[in-house]
């Protein structure tokens, strides 16, 4: 961590929603509704959440992948390219595709979908590679990957295998691989480790930090799972029904949760030792279609206040970079300015 | 012999794939010499832990009936499973015997109403004698779920989410009032906030209603918190069984602490230390002689390579490794 | 019946294709009410033109064109059903048998499907309506065409059964205690019905248009009016060269017609009976 840190995206009052229409149905899915935040250079940044809180579609208007059905409602997400802050969101579909896997890239979620059933892992690579930087020499590239593939401490066997062949692990960490040999300054990663096994997850956990440590890049990491986040994030963001609800450094987050969704989050789950009981949060999210008026957590919130009803709460600032939005902690005046 | 007051009687079961066409065939052992027992005095939760390739949902599958066994002994209540054929037969055993999938939005059908499956599980196994009471016995299933008819009435699977189909999925899977509840993987797609809920059913299933689970699961935080036995699985043996406070307090099988060590807990205390060794193929582990952690295992000796450890009773439980030969 | 007004008012192409398809059929059915008896020839001038009178003018048979088509129409139309609906029958036991059944049944009945598949059809249809020329009843033509059209689909039949029985939700019907029938019929039908649609409208236009073939080519009975024996009659008086478009066009224009209809039909049917267009409607969207 350092103090002082430089952002290197900044996201404003971000609104994405899913609009479709069929068969006469009308229904618009506030997906991100309203977000601000800021990524700093040289971090870990996780975006916690469960299913529907909007996480996956926040990557994926970082990466400006915004297709119909859905669509940008308003704000901007500037990156600092070159030492300028430039609003991708006002970029044309050249310029998104120049800051693609140079800039920023990306890790989805399930790695088969990522490498190509029928080609070998260095054909894999090689198409990459003809897409993205056609100026590299095939020989240049080989070496490129061999050295690539040595410091991450994966054996070049793989260059040989079909995806196939290799276990989810394995394929996981060529999927990273393949994102991060260009050393993008932004990595993002949906879910790097669901649908893994425990311990082959502790490896990919250990290889992208490492990749961080090194590079001294940006790595964004949405998952559900708060014991991932507690093991390599820096900072956390808590997701909630398409709103930040929650956002510090990891250590003062899970020490000192303020919202109690963060609460139940990270104490509901059970520690092996320990048999005492334990309860999930009571009822299920809204529908991010039909969302009450107030604060989105107020019918499963065991501390509701009447002013949770009335009006939303805003991220407020209560400790050296913890920021919550919850009438519980902050009065709801001020709020958030980047 | 009789084995008639065991719920599960299960000895040296092994079901072996073969993969690939006339000329290239591979064997697969899923499942390897496994035997375990279920008592069928006392109600228990019993979970088979391990990662994907391990096994157990092929084990599971065997217990259900669904996939035969290539070579071993599976008794359900004394009765061979392997020789349940006729209609009766498996009638029978349907009844005592009830799933539990691992993806709640697969499990009922997207084209039809979920009470469909509610109703014709009470109807189909004379739950109910007259047809006006079936309502009553649903409302009572699924409220003992926390649901309840008026919520489930007329809707279809997609019109709720992942944490309550899986209690419909229960509520429907306890309607038979089975013995046996066989639950693969049942809280890994579902939040975490929602997730405790759903695990403390099948605490109360045991408790409240009597009935045994086979619990499945990666997740050994959860199996800690309601199991009352544990068993490892790794590439299709058992490599470290007994009461789940020792074996996931004090493991002995390597692989065991190496599965306990990775757990990312939520708390910032514990850290991780040394790297790891991933495996990189995982036919070359499943087609290894001896033993199949060899490969990964920091405590590895020569004989783990050749040939596979037998089991070994320490400390109340069943161990196969060669440290505590 | 609010499903299919829903489908009226939201999709064009289903108002379009079934728009089109009423007129076909109406055609088809105003065939009941023709004054003159399809067999009949020379009962009125040769190669008129269109008139008041005879709206698609006359052939060179003496032959009031309008009406000819009517039948013509019918005729096709009756064709292309019975032939689709033979064939489809044996497609879809063939296909369940093999995917249900499974082992040495379904590598009988896959190993007797492939050997269909690669049979070049045309040639042996040719071959096959010469040798019953002189039985081509629209029976016989139908299960000729049949004969060699239910092979692929048996095929596509069958795999989706074989992904249905490996669905969890068969395994939560087994577990609710019902039989392979009741399997069959409440859980995987329901799926099959869309992709059932719109295979027997692809069917259907198959066997017309093999019918119009061997038509064409002088190869069916050729007193019956059919659109294809219409299209014959027309190029044996060379209509094309006389110029008497009103005897070669109409019957072309039908077909074309016909087609779009019942392909926008299919498509719009199809559509809206996918399991994944059905889910949205249903209860609505989910979002990640």
């Amino acid at each position: 961590m350092r103090s002082n840190p430089l952002s290197i995206v900044k996201v404003e009052e971000l609104k994405a929603y899913y609009v479709s229409e069929s068969y006469g149905i009308n229904s618009v899915v506030k997906a991100v509704d309203d977000v601000s935040f800021e990524i700093y250079e040289d971090e870990i940044l996780g975006i916690a959440g469960e299913s529907g809180c909007g996480k996956t579609t926040l990557l994926k208007t970082l990466l400006g992948t915004i297709k119909p059905p859905l669509s940008i409602f308003g704000g901007r997400i500037f990156y600092r390219i070159e030492d300028e802050y430039r609003d991708i969101l006002s970029f044309r579909e050249g310029e998104l595709r120049d800051i693609r896997w140079k800039i920023v890239s990306y890790i989805p979620q399930g790695s088969m979908s990522v490498l190509n059933p029928v080609r070998k892992i260095k054909d894999t690579f090689l198409d990459f590679m003809e897409a993205h930087r056609p100026d590299i020499s095939k020989s240049e590239f080989d070496s490129l990957v061999k050295n690539y593939l040595g410091a991450l401490g994966l054996p070049t066997e793989v260059l040989d295998s079909y995806p196939h062949q290799l276990s989810g692990g394995m394929r996981q960490r060529v999927t990273i691989a393949l994102s991060t040999i260009f050393k993008p300054k932004i990595v993002l990663a949906d879910e790097p480790t669901t649908a893994l096994d425990v311990v082959v997850q502790r490896g990919i956990l250990q290889l992208l930090r490492k990749i961080q440590r090194e590079e001294k890049n940006t790595l964004v990491v949405v998952s559900h799972d708060m014991g991932v986040h507690a093991r390599i994030s820096d900072r956390v963001g808590i997701m909630y029904a398409g709103k930040i609800i929650e956002i510090g450094n990891t250590e003062e987050i899970y020490t000192n949760p303020l919202h109690p969704y963060t609460r139940y989050l990270i104490s509901s789950l059970p520690k092996i030792g320990d048999k005492a009981y334990r309860t999930g949060v009571p009822g299920s999210p809204p529908s991010l279609s039909n969302l009450p008026a107030g604060c989105r957590f107020q019918d499963r919130c065991p501390e509701i206040k009447d002013i949770c009803r009335e009006e939303e709460p805003s991220l407020v600032e209560v400790n050296d970079n913890h920021k919550v939005a919850c009438f519980l902690v902050s009065k709801g005046e001020e709020n958030y300015e980047s | 012999m009789n084995h008639n007051n065991k719920l599960l009687f299960i000895k040296n079961l092994t079901k072996i794939f073969s993969a690939g066409s006339f000329l290239f065939k591979s064997n697969i052992v899923a499942v390897n010499n496994v035997s375990l027992e279920l008592n069928a005095q006392r109600a228990e939760i019993f979970t088979l832990a391990g990662e994907s390739g391990s096994g157990k949902t092929t084990l599971a599958r065997i217990i259900l009936g669904l996939v035969r066994p290539t070579s071993g002994t599976i008794l359900y209540k004394g009765r061979d499973i392997t020789q349940i054929k006729s209609a009766k037969d498996w009638k029978w055993f349907t009844r005592e015997v009830q799933p539990i999938s691992q993806n709640p939005f697969d499990t009922f059908s997207p084209l039809n109403k979920v009470e469909t499956y509610l109703y014709d599980t009470a109807i189909n196994y004379n739950i109910v004698t007259n047809k006006s009471e079936v309502y009553n016995i649903l409302d009572e299933k699924l409220k003992a779920v926390g649901l309840s008819w008026d919520e489930v009435r007329g809707k279809y699977p997609n019109e709720f989410s992942g944490g309550q189909l899986q209690r419909l999925s229960i509520a429907r899977a306890i309607i038979t009032n089975p013995s046996l509840i066989v639950a693969d993987e049942p809280v890994s797609m579902i939040d975490a906030s929602l997730r405790m809920s759903i695990v403390n059913l099948f605490k109360n299933l045991k408790e409240q209603f009597n009935v045994s689970v086979i619990y499945i699961t990666h997740d050994l935080a959860t199996a800690y918190y309601i199991s009352d036995r544990i068993a490892i699985m790794l590439r299709g043996s058992i490599v470290e069984s007994g009461p789940v406070e020792k074996v996931l307090n004090a493991p002995l099988h390597p692989y065991t602490k190496l599965l306990k060590q990775s757990i990312p807990e939520p708390t910032i205390d514990v850290q991780w230390e040394e790297e790891i060794q991933l495996s990189v193929t995982e036919i070359k582990e499943f087609t290894a002689s001896g033993c199949k952690f060899a490969a990964r295992c920091p405590y590895v000796m020569e004989t783990c390579k050749t040939k596979e450890p037998e089991e070994t009773f320490v400390d109340e439980r069943a161990v196969k490794c060669y440290l505590y030969k | 019946m609010s499903a299919f007004k829903e489908l009226l008012k939201t999709d064009r192409r289903f108002l379009i294709g079934f728009f089109i398809i009423v007129t076909v059929i109406i055609l088809a059915f105003m065939s009941f009410f023709s004054p003159y008896k399809p067999d009949e020839r020379h009962v009125l001038p040769k190669d008129q033109s269109p008139s008041l009178q005879h709206p698609l003018g006359t052939s060179s048979l003496g032959q009031d064109i309008f009406w000819l088509l009517t039948f013509a129409i019918k005729n096709s139309l009756i064709i292309g059903l019975l032939a689709v609906f033979f064939s489809r029958i044996g497609a879809i036991a063939i296909g369940l048998l093999s995917g249900y059944i499974g082992g040495n049944t379904d590598k009988v009945l896959t190993t007797l499907a492939d050997s269909f598949i690669v049979l070049p059809r045309l040639p042996i249809l040719i071959l096959l309506s010469f040798a019953f020329r002189s039985n081509l009843n629209f029976l016989t033509m139908a299960f000729l065409l049949a004969f060699l059209d239910w092979a692929w689909p048996s095929k596509r039949y069958r795999s989706q059964i074989l992904s249905l029985k490996e669905m969890e939700f068969t395994t939560t019907a087994i577990f609710s205690g019902r039989r392979t029938l009741g399997v069959i019929l409440k859980e995987h039908i329901p799926f099959l019905i869309p992709y059932i649609m719109a295979d027997f409208i692809s069917g259907f236009l198959w066997a017309i248009g093999m019918e119009i073939t061997l038509s064409v080519l002088g190869l069916s009975n050729l007193d019956t009016p059919t659109i294809g024996t219409m299209i014959y009659w027309a190029n044996y008086y060379q209509a094309m060269l006389k110029g008497t478009w009103w005897w070669i066009g109409p019957p072309v224009i039908a077909l074309i017609i016909t087609v779009i209809g019942f392909y926008l039909l299919s498509v719009s049917i199809g559509n809206f009976l996918d399991p994944r267009t059905r889910i949205q409607r249903i209860g609505g969207w989910r979002t990640e």
